[in-house]
């Protein structure tokens, strides 16, 4: 893992300092909120409906055990002993008082991390595959452009100011974990014909209230392309992208309005004028950051006690089904957590969780922790020799729900419960529909099935790209939600069709649940997914399960 | 035809601790809505609305928000601000948690 260098260590020392002064003197009056409020944005820190909220930064959603067990620490002292996951691998904290931000800060800065940069119209934490490093169909771990991203997009003064946010996310691997194609850039890496990697460099994809699939702007991107080119992105959309309207201010809309081939020429002129300007040294640090991420010493050892424990305990046998997946080292098996317990706030973990996810880290992890963007903690470099140890740690904390995948492991934003954009509350649904399907045991004969749930047009909950979204809206004052189906956010991204009317509070969870045990009817076989059928069959079989006739005749 | 006024309360987001705060007829902030000004003539919430926002460093963000009459004083009627009464959904947190420990 990449540590802090001395500069690192400075440069947000003193952003800490810098803020400590702000705080000050917001608090004694001298600076207004107007003043203020771009200063604690730069900072992470926004005010929500019931409190101050911290949004920390977990670059490329990579964490070790130290700054896992300072995420509890910090939960515990100046919040209320929990931490939420976000669906850009950040952490929020939702009840920091103003006094004790600077605070807060300077913890992070001690185990190297910060908040700058999680707010306001720059370049955002760069995301990434939370299975980098680790995947068996990865090409390269993408870390290490992530990495040299993040330090590149850190205070880059000319992109302080951008027309709105601006979000990158790195893959290295075939198939997409990182919804590359709905971020302002994503990164593929691929091989040449030559056999060398490089990038397949997508622009303008985005959720929000104008979902886009993201284009191709270059097929194949030499790696030491890639800063010079991402800065000749950010650079023509930084002068092109619209400042009249923040609704249409995404480099999303840029490339809509101007064209996939417009962009494309300004942006071939601006990398071909900056190019020389990067003499080398972009890519002497990319050396010394691959140096940092190489993999961990993997051991050879025998995988016999994790096969008798299969056999041996079924509740094991079931979240080693899904929990698991695929590693590329011999014997080792990426371990997902889910925290997403039946009934429980998805994406939410308790200090004393953390603690255990850090130690389990550090015994038996390589020192590794990954937040996803599906609000999972990840331990990527598990010997299968370690695992039932490990889940019997996780059961004993309570992390151990087997249902990674599976239509309990919903992402839902914080909603109208915390955020102050919401137009309706996302966290309820997702708990009540979990816990009916818990119910009704029959997740693991639906299969791979994701909802996503948002509470506003903002998307933060990805209900676009969800097989199942769920965007929830204030219809003349009461609570509403509209389904839309079909959406997928891997290699294949598609935007969901939304079905029809949309349902009350009341409605919802009842509808989902029609929808799914509809779907186990209408599938081929077992094997064929929900978004396989709805890719064989079209909305209408699900239109008439979602709005049976009588509903209609009873309407009317 | 204008729309004819709907009764108001002056709320906000209290500097130091980030919750909602509402504006009471004696000038200060309450944390319990049935305590706050209950304001019926457009011409006086406008007023109000500017003497709150000038109160900039104990305050941040102060609007207008609708409110009815109840029988303990003035109650939300939208649900977002119903919300702000109370808390989160999902936690004994916020202001249902903090009444609970004064009763």
């Amino acid at each position: 893992m990449y540590t802090y260098t001395d500069f690192d260590e400075a440069f947000v020392r003193t952003r800490v300092a810098q803020f400590r002064g702000q705080v000050a003197r917001r608090i004694d009056g001298s600076l207004t909120e107007d003043e203020f409020k771009p200063l604690r944005l730069m900072n992470g820190l926004y005010l929500q409906l019931h409190a101050y909220m911290l949004r920390v930064a977990v670059p490329y959603g990579t964490l070790n055990p130290a700054q896992m067990r300072q995420l509890a620490y910090i939960a515990d002292r100046w919040d209320k002993g929990y931490g939420h996951f976000t669906t850009r691998q950040n952490i929020q904290y939702n009840w920091p008082k103003l006094r004790d931000v600077p605070d807060m800060l300077d913890a992070l800065a001690d185990v190297g991390m910060h908040a700058i940069q999680t707010s306001g119209n720059t370049i955002r934490n760069v995301t990434a595959d939370h299975f980098a490093g680790a995947a068996a169909d990865e090409i390269e771990d993408p870390r290490a452009i992530a990495e040299l991203l993040r330090q590149w997009s850190t205070d880059h003064p000319e992109f302080q100011f951008l027309p709105r946010k601006f979000k990158i996310a790195v893959t290295g691997a075939a198939h997409d974990r990182a919804v590359t194609k709905a971020h302002d850039i994503g990164l593929r890496m691929v091989r040449n014909d030559a056999g060398e990697p490089g990038f397949e460099v997508i622009v303008g994809g985005g959720l929000g209230r104008t979902p886009m699939v993201g284009k191709v702007l270059r097929a194949f991107l030499p790696k030491a392309d890639l800063l010079p080119y991402c800065e000749a992105i950010v650079s023509v959309y930084n002068l092109l992208g619209r400042r009249d309207n923040k609704y249409k201010a995404r480099i999303k809309i840029t490339v809509h309005e101007n064209g996939l081939e417009k962009m494309q020429e300004l942006v071939e002129a601006r990398f071909a004028d900056i190019r020389d300007g990067f003499t080398g040294h972009d890519q002497a640090l990319l050396a010394e950051i691959e140096a940092a991420f190489a993999p961990p010493a993997f051991v050879t050892k025998p995988t016999d006690g994790y096969e008798a424990a299969r056999l041996a305990n079924p509740a094991f046998r079931s979240w080693s089904d899904t929990n698991l997946s695929a590693h590329k080292a011999e014997g080792y098996a990426i371990v997902s957590i889910s925290i997403k317990k039946h009934g429980a706030t998805p994406g939410d973990a308790t200090s004393d969780q953390m603690r255990v996810m850090a130690d389990l880290a550090e015994q038996y992890g390589h020192g590794e922790l990954r937040i996803s963007h599906e609000q999972n903690v990840i331990l990527p470099h598990v010997h299968k020799s370690d695992l039932p140890a490990v889940y019997a740690a996780l059961r004993e904390a309570d992390l151990a729900t087997a249902n990674i995948g599976l239509a309990s492991d919903i992402i839902a934003c914080p909603g109208m419960d915390y955020c102050a954009l919401a137009t309706a509350r996302s966290i309820p649904i997702a708990q009540e529909i979990a816990t009916r399907f818990d119910e009704l045991k029959i997740e693991h004969e639906i299969g791979q099935l994701k909802i996503k749930i948002s509470g506003c047009i903002n998307a933060c909950g990805h209900h676009h790209v969800g097989h199942i979204g769920i965007l929830g809206l204030d219809r003349a004052g009461v609570e509403n939600y509209q389904i839309t189906l079909g959406g997928d956010g891997t290699e294949t991204t598609t935007i969901g069709e939304r079905a029809g009317p949309g349902f009350s509070a009341d409605e919802i969870v009842p509808a989902i649940e029609r929808l799914v045990t509809g779907y186990l009817s209408l599938r081929q076989d077992a094997d064929e997914t929900f978004l396989q059928a709805y890719r064989r069959l079209g909305m209408e079989p699900f239109k008439a399960i979602l709005y049976p006739r009588e509903d209609k005749a009873n309407a009317a | 035809m204008p729309r004819s006024f709907t009764p108001k309360v002056v709320t906000a987001n209290a500097l130091l601790e980030g919750d909602a705060v509402w504006l009471t007829e004696a000038d200060t902030w309450t944390r319990d809505i049935r305590e706050a000004e209950y304001i019926t003539d457009e011409a006086h919430a406008d007023i109000r609305l500017l003497e709150a926002q000038a109160r900039k460093h104990e305050i941040a963000g102060a609007y207008l928000a609708e409110a009815t009459a109840g029988a303990k004083g003035p109650e939300p009627t939208h649900f977002r601000e119903a919300f702000r009464t109370r808390g989160p959904s999902n936690y004994n947190h916020g202001k249902q948690a903090e009444t609970q420990s004064r009763t």
